[in-house]
């Protein structure tokens, strides 16, 4: 729902991202790292950045979004396991004091530019 | 030809909830945002909620409604200062973002009270993501929703330090199942307190003015 927002940020990044003097080469591709605990719909960030990014350096480059899986490790007794269902208790123990590792990530990790 | 870039897509809000946590603990306010699905009961809690701390705890409110002011009506006759943004003027957001929440408070004297409540647009999903500089986020889930809001909203109720079952009043009337509700929020948060109650009778209300209570407390208490 607030896909719209978040590729607005990301054009934003990316953008101020193109080092000085690269600015007339197209950019092919942003990679991007969504963890999934996030609330975003890679699917509709996708199409949000397809229509932002028209007039802006950045259009017609791709949008590559790596899925993160959520990884826990658990407080007690340190067993780390991927949360693949909505069950957030240690696999092992059972107690409840777990930390996420990885999987709210919401990442520009790299602009790709065309090689000339 | 790869640039590397490793930046959080949510800097700006993150930094600016930074800023503003910043400036709610210099001027010593407990800051709480109320989340839920539209019709849960977030006014109805707050309204109930202010008329038990109220003067005790001098408070004011946010509130964030896509297009009107009815929710802000409602709180300010409670006598507490109330603050109106509508999410519209930014764009019609389905969440209150760092940078609102910043200018709705300085429209009020944060000198003046302990406690800002945060009421934030109905929806349990973009909120959840969004910082706002607060110190305890609470979920507002009532029993003519579905038992499975908590699995299905995994993050809100993972990001939440507390959640509210309201509308326990009409539970002769329904075949809602509560075990099973508690039982996924305790899934999805172990160790997170749920308070069950109703705004209408105020039923149940005790421990949860003792937990915000006891939140406002430590902070004023530094
Ligand atoms: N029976 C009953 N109705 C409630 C309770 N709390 C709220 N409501 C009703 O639920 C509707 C939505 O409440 P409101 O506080 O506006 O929800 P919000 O959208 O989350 O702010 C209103 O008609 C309220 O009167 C409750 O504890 N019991
Ligand atoms: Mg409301
Ligand atoms: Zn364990």
């Amino acid at each position: 729902m607030h896909e719209m927002g978040i590729a607005k940020q990301i054009i934003e990044i990316a953008t101020s991202s193109i080092p000085g003097g690269m600015e007339d080469i197209p950019v092919e591709r942003v990679n991007l790292k969504v963890g999934k605990l996030s609330s975003v719909v890679p699917d509709s960030l996708r199409f949000c950045f397809e229509i932002l990014s028209i007039n802006t350096p950045l259009s017609g480059a791709d949008l590559n979004i790596e899925v993160v899986p959520i990884l826990a490790r658990c407080n007690e007794c340190k067993f780390e396991w991927t949360i693949n269902e909505p069950i957030f208790m240690c696999k092992n123990c059972k107690s409840g004091s777990i930390e996420i590792i990885s999987g709210r990530e919401l990442d520009i990790t790299s602009i790709e530019l065309e090689n000339k | 030809m790869e640039i590397k870039v490793i930046r959080k897509v949510l800097d700006v809000n993150n930094t600016m909830a930074k800023q503003n946590r910043k400036m709610f603990t210099e001027k010593e306010v407990f800051v709480l945002n109320v989340m839920s699905s539209p019709g849960s009961g977030k006014t109805t809690t707050l309204e109930k909620t202010l008329s038990y701390i109220i003067p005790e705890i001098k408070s004011a409110v946010i509130v964030g409604d896509i297009c009107t002011s009815n929710d802000a009506n409602r709180l300010a006759t409670t006598g507490v200062s109330v603050v109106q943004i509508n999410t519209d003027e930014f764009g019609g957001d389905c969440h209150l973002a760092a940078h609102v929440v910043e200018k709705a408070a300085c429209n009020l004297d944060l000198d003046a009270i302990d406690l800002l409540i945060v009421e934030n647009v109905g929806n349990l999903v973009c909120p959840a993501e969004f910082d706002i500089g607060e110190d305890a986020k609470i979920v507002v889930l009532s029993v003519t929703e579905g038992e499975d809001k908590p699995v299905k909203y995994p993050l809100m109720f993972r990001v939440c330090d507390a959640a509210i079952l309201n509308k326990i009043d009409l539970l002769p009337y329904l075949d809602y199942n509560r075990e099973e509700v508690l039982n996924n929020i305790r899934q999805v948060h172990p160790e997170m307190p749920v308070f069950e109650l109703s705004a209408k009778t105020g039923d149940g209300f005790t421990p949860w003015i003792e937990w915000l209570k006891s939140g406002v407390n430590r902070k004023i208490a530094g």
